[in-house]
């Protein structure tokens, strides 16, 4: 095993490292306060129940809701798979016939899968594309909206490119497609993971019914996540993915791992207080410095995704002319990621990058940067000084790099591909 | 990606990379592979009079195991003549960098810009005469 405290870390959109007051909240029930939040009767039991209900209203108050509305899941994955599924078999239980689903290209692969899993089922979806800097267009989803459309599926904030969709406007534009009965029972469930701690979510004002949090991405342990379902106007119902004992209202049922729970709860506290207390900005300003100084130090640096509404945390940037798993092998003190295809199992190149109609050679030369809460300008500056020299010394090996220089416009070649 | 010592010493300390005169009518020219697939290998050889290869550069786009495997070719081919170089096969060049299953086809890239960087030279000889 790799001793990992040389290394900067800068893949917070991958995983988090706990914050230690999140470890420190989370020992107790790990040690001696090891009770069964469902044992009624003793105080091993109440003890377990009333950690899992602060931690309910902690996260409850990071999205505006209250306790009664969150649900206890094992991750985003799962939040998405129930959220989606649950309200599809809802429907058809309902209406005794298969629906309709709207998505978008760019989601996580929780939400597309388990929409290509309805599909195989017999249900209609239909997946919206994106602009070059990853917006949805609101006439699109407006057009898209049948009579049957059960689910609204929109992720706040993109993983992969930072990209934040206008989430108000899509809650209202689902709303009024519901109440005109454009779409009757339509309801909205918004992937929040990226957007927890970054920037203001509020389920109230956005018109939100159903969202989904995972703890990891927000300074807690892997393992554990939540589903907001909503109670009032309109009160969502959905069917349960995982049967057996009726926890979480009947809607997951499972012995709830307090110890997960009070993490998540404490790193929705910690993440609510990031961004009411400005924390966060301390991250923007050093994602901008990264940015603006490559920019000066590197000739062809591509920025990918939204320019303005992007997270504050996230870089994504092609270098043009080398090669992202090369970048990533040569940078190999920094942890970070590509939208190369060499660095996917299938040897194909990001979907999100090639959703933005990104082209094909610029995806292949794409990393992606996470700053974090822990991240500070000594490691920035560590880092940028890494990349530079490294994309310097890969482009004195690149003929693409030499041809370019040379003049040569690279579209007018005929390569020989393989 | 983890990759085997021998990819990384290439890939840190890259074996003849740079570039020859493409007018110079003893070197051979080769540019192989595509962007929009993620690997282009050029590699030019210097042959003489009696078929030898005395020297051959390379430059890679493309990832590690492309890189090292161009690399590695290079080193391979100096001082082999033409019959020689030709049978130098992507098998070896895999065998030899331990790549793993996925990469397999950077080594068939690395031998395939050989061929055609003989081709090249012979073509101009041909068209010289």
């Amino acid at each position: 095993m790799k001793d990992l405290r040389d290394l900067i870390y800068l893949d917070n959109h991958a995983t988090t490292p706990c914050d230690p007051k999140v470890v420190e909240a989370m020992m107790p029930f790990l040690t001696n306060d090891f009770g069964n939040a469902a044992s009624r009767s003793h105080a091993f039991g109440w003890n377990a129940l009333d950690a899992v209900e602060e931690a309910r209203d902690q996260v409850g108050a990071l999205i505006k809701a209250t306790g009664k509305e969150i649900i206890w899941t094992s991750g985003a994955t799962e939040s998405n798979n129930l959220a989606i599924k649950g309200v599809a078999q809802y429907f058809e239980r309902n209406h005794g016939k298969k629906g309709h689903i709207i998505t978008v290209l760019t989601e996580h692969k929780a939400v597309l899968d388990s929409c290509k899993a309805l599909m195989r089922d017999g249900w209609d979806v239909t997946f919206l594309e994106v602009d070059s800097e990853g917006f949805i267009s609101l006439d699109a989803l407006k057009e898209a909206l049948r009579e049957d459309t059960a689910v609204v599926s929109v992720m706040f904030a993109n993983n992969e490119i930072g990209t934040i969709q206008p989430i108000e406007k899509i809650g209202n534009i689902v709303r009024e497609a519901r109440q005109s009965k454009q779409s009757p029972s339509v309801v909205f469930h918004c992937d929040a993971v990226q957007a927890l701690g970054k920037i203001p979510v509020d389920v109230q004002k956005m018109n939100v019914d159903l969202l989904s949090l995972s703890a990891h991405k927000m300074y807690g342990p892997k393992g554990i996540g939540a589903l907001y379902v909503r109670r009032g106007r309109p009160r969502i119902r959905l069917e349960a993915q995982i049967d057996g004992g009726g926890h979480e209202r009947g809607m997951r049922s499972g012995t709830l791992p307090v110890h997960q729970i009070v993490g998540m709860g404490k790193a929705a506290e910690l993440a609510r207080l990031d961004v009411e207390e400005g924390h966060i900005e301390k991250v923007r300003e050093l994602r901008d410095y990264m940015w603006n100084t490559l920019q000066k130090e590197l000739d062809e640096v591509h920025l990918n995704g939204a320019v303005e509404h992007r997270l504050p945390n996230n870089l994504n940037s092609s270098f043009a002319y080398v090669e992202g798993e090369a970048i990533m092998l040569a940078i190999n003190n920094i942890a970070c990621s590509s939208g190369s295809a060499c660095t996917s199992e299938s040897l194909e190149p990001s979907y999100v990058l090639r959703a933005l109609g990104v082209d094909e050679e610029l995806a292949h030369t794409s990393i992606r940067f996470g700053l974090g809460r822990f991240t500070d300008k000594a490691e920035v500056d560590r880092a940028i000084g890494i990349i530079v020299k490294e994309i310097r010394r890969l482009r004195d090996m690149s003929p693409l790099y030499e041809m370019v220089k040379q003049g040569i416009d690279l579209k007018t070649v005929q390569w020989s591909g393989h | 990606m983890r990759y085997s010592d021998k990819v990384n010493e290439h890939f840190n300390n890259p074996q003849n990379m740079g570039s020859m005169d493409r007018s110079d009518p003893d070197v051979g020219t080769a540019v192989v592979g595509a962007p929009a697939c993620g690997d282009v290998m050029q590699l030019q050889l210097k042959i003489n009079e009696e078929g030898v290869i005395e020297d051959a550069r390379f430059k890679t786009f493309g990832c590690g195991s492309a890189i090292a495997s161009s690399s590695l070719v290079t080193t391979l081919v100096k001082g082999k003549n033409i019959e020689e170089a030709e049978q130098i096969r992507n098998v070896d060049i895999a065998a030899e960098l331990e790549l793993p299953p996925q990469k397999i086809h950077c080594s068939v890239l690395a031998e395939d810009a050989i061929k055609e960087a003989i081709r090249n030279y012979q073509q101009k000889k041909l068209q010289s005469t």
